[in-house]
């Protein structure tokens, strides 16, 4: 079994990749899944630290988070189509009524 | 689960059946059928819409009123209660929380009033839209209760999910669309980093609880992955209070949003990220205080001086207002960087000063508002002192109160803020905090310059009772607490105790 620091290095990683695809990526939906990409990032961290310290507060919150983070995606695509329907496009650089 | 812990909750519970039963609302005020939610294009019978908006008000200032009342008599059942016999340590009803939850309520309500002729003007569907405030009001107190990172960041989640879509709720403008959109990419990506700190933290300490953390942090000295984990949750968290590195969604945010959700964003929601705040750093990170006052004190000092410099070049108050509320946060922060019993009375005192001079504010924008007119730029003030010269005097108030000069509740509110940092030695924040108060004045005065000394179009303003209700009792506030602060003080420090003396026990007794 890989070592809890593997995990962590994993979940870093994947952390890392979707705060860059959030920055970097334009289209809207991308950015969703890349937020997803994070949020599961953390998942994995509260994880492997909850199996570490034999302490089951760290999976509670996962399923916490992972409960949430479906509210979330709800919201965001809800979002999104509304968006799509104003403007044909899902790219954020081409809304930008509000200057700033 | 025991009795007590059904009494610790009971508000939350009830406002959480309230909330639910106001969707039902449509159903039961024999509406017809077609729902304006799911369609595409809003209602064409202004006048049924306008019956159903004015009871969905009543019954949501009705659940309000019930929730206020089950926090006070909740308190008093559970006075004698320990801080364990709530959920296992999860949840606390303690003065703290009490104290911001009424300031909810009362926002809340406020709230409420300002959205009804905005709603009745926009042909939107209104149940929903109560019931929407009625979640995030929910999320907002168990951010005020939570002692644990669990209940602490369920209810942030709760709040911000229901303001992205209240930001939305204009669904066929495309400003208000392009606001919820910013609002919520950016407010799930700081969430998503705010709770890769939390797991850090949690990994260090073995514990989701704020007083295990505090425990365990005592017996630490420097840690990395802590430190690491104590900076991301202090960026979620200052993202929430819109502190300014993270403070780009603001603005747009502020000024896309339906005004009524304007308000809520700035008063509200942002008390609410404060009630976190101060209960976070101060119950569970006293022990490293060293470690993250420096930084902090540094975002403070950065939103003070861009917040209030950009507010001076703008002509929408919307924008203005969202620029100083960032100068706001700054103030705030001073609070939680001294780490001392006077600090927490100011953010306490401040929060309470800040949310009525605000509310007052946009209760007179508002008032500007008609049919086709947004009423949002600093020039449609114009001449205010003819056509309505109590509001004018009113608003003149809200702002002194902002800007913290003496007869307004807001220098009590800044006097604390200001002497806690001078006092945990950060001079130089205090003088910069100074400083930027007289610049705040000066863009202040612009409005006032407009509504005294130029003409303006002699149009009359949206005087409606519920707009003179907000203000009026906005207005009462923030003079009454200005010239009579004590009550306010002495309830300020009941409720402040316990958070602060158990900071004070870490942190070696200021």
């Amino acid at each position: 079994m890989p070592s809890t620091q593997a995990y962590l290095m994993l979940a870093a990683t994947l952390f890392t990749v979707g705060l860059i695809g959030v920055v970097v990526r334009r289209n809207m939906i991308t950015v969703l899944m890349c937020i997803e990409l994070m949020l599961n990032a953390v998942n994995l961290n509260l994880v492997a630290f909850s199996s570490r310290l034999s302490s089951l507060e760290g999976q509670i919150f996962s399923v916490f988070i992972i409960t949430i983070a479906a509210g979330e995606a709800a919201v965001g695509l809800a979002i999104i189509i509304q968006l799509y329907r104003i403007r044909a496009t899902v790219n954020i650089d081409e809304v930008r009524e509000l200057h700033g | 689960m025991s009795w007590n812990d059904v009494v610790v909750l009971l508000p939350e519970i009830i406002l959480t059946i309230g909330a639910s039963l106001l969707l039902l609302g449509p159903f039961f005020t024999g509406r017809p059928k077609r729902s304006t939610s799911m369609s595409l294009h809003p209602v064409e019978e202004p006048a049924a819409a306008a019956n159903t908006g004015a009871s969905a008000k009543w019954w949501t200032l009705a659940l309000l009123a019930i929730t206020a009342i089950s926090v006070v008599v909740c308190s008093s059942l559970a006075e004698g209660m320990t801080l364990s016999a709530s959920f296992s340590q999860m949840f606390a009803l303690d003065a703290f929380s009490i104290f911001f939850k009424l300031l909810f309520v009362a926002a809340m309500a406020m709230v409420v009033l300002l959205s009804d002729d905005f709603l009745r003007e926009s042909r939107y569907s209104t149940w929903e839209y109560y019931s929407l405030l009625g979640f995030a009001l929910c999320g907002m107190m168990f951010m005020a209760s939570g002692v644990h990172l669990i209940a602490i960041w369920v209810g942030l989640e709760l709040m911000s999910l229901s303001s992205y879509i209240l930001a939305g709720y204009y669904k066929n403008e495309e400003k208000s669309t392009e606001a919820a959109m910013k609002y919520f990419i950016l407010g799930a990506v700081s969430s998503a980093i705010l709770l890769y700190g939390l797991s850090l933290i949690y990994g260090v300490c073995a514990s989701l609880n704020l007083l295990d953390i505090a425990k365990v942090m005592s017996t630490l000295t420097t840690n990395n992955a802590l430190m690491f984990g104590i900076m991301l949750l202090g960026a979620g968290l200052c993202f929430k209070v819109g502190a300014v590195p993270f403070h780009v969604w603001t603005p747009d945010v502020y000024v896309g949003a339906p005004t009524p959700i304007t308000a809520f964003l700035s008063t509200g929601s942002k008390a609410a990220a404060f009630a976190v705040f101060a209960r976070v750093f101060y119950v569970a990170l006293p022990s490293f205080h060293l470690d993250w006052s420096n930084v902090l004190a540094v975002v403070a000092a950065l939103s003070m001086i861009v917040g209030n410099l950009a507010a001076i070049t703008q002509t929408n108050i919307k924008r203005m207002l969202a620029y100083s509320s960032i100068g706001h946060a700054g103030y705030i922060l001073l609070g939680i960087i001294a780490m001392s019993s006077t600090g927490l009375r100011g953010i306490l005192i401040y929060t309470v000063v800040y949310v009525f001079a605000n509310l007052g504010i946009w209760a007179t924008v508002l008032m500007m508002r008609r049919h086709e007119y947004a009423g949002e730029l600093i020039d449609d003030f114009d001449g205010l002192h003819k056509r309505a010269p109590f509001w004018a005097f009113a608003m003149v108030m809200f702002l002194l109160s902002l800007g913290g000069i003496p007869p307004t509740a807001g220098f009590i509110g800044k006097y604390y803020l200001f002497a806690a940092a001078i006092q945990a030695g950060y001079g130089w924040l205090a003088i910069i905090a100074v400083l930027m108060s007289a610049v705040s004045i000066f863009y202040y005065f612009r409005v006032v310059v407009a509504m005294y000394l130029r003409d303006g179009q002699d149009a009359e303003v949206a005087n409606s009772t519920s707009l003179q209700l907000v203000g009026g009792i906005a207005l009462a506030v923030t003079l009454i607490f200005g010239i009579l602060p004590a009550p306010l003080i002495s309830q300020v420090e009941q409720s402040s105790q316990w958070v602060a003396t158990r900071a004070a026990e870490l942190h070696g007794g200021r």
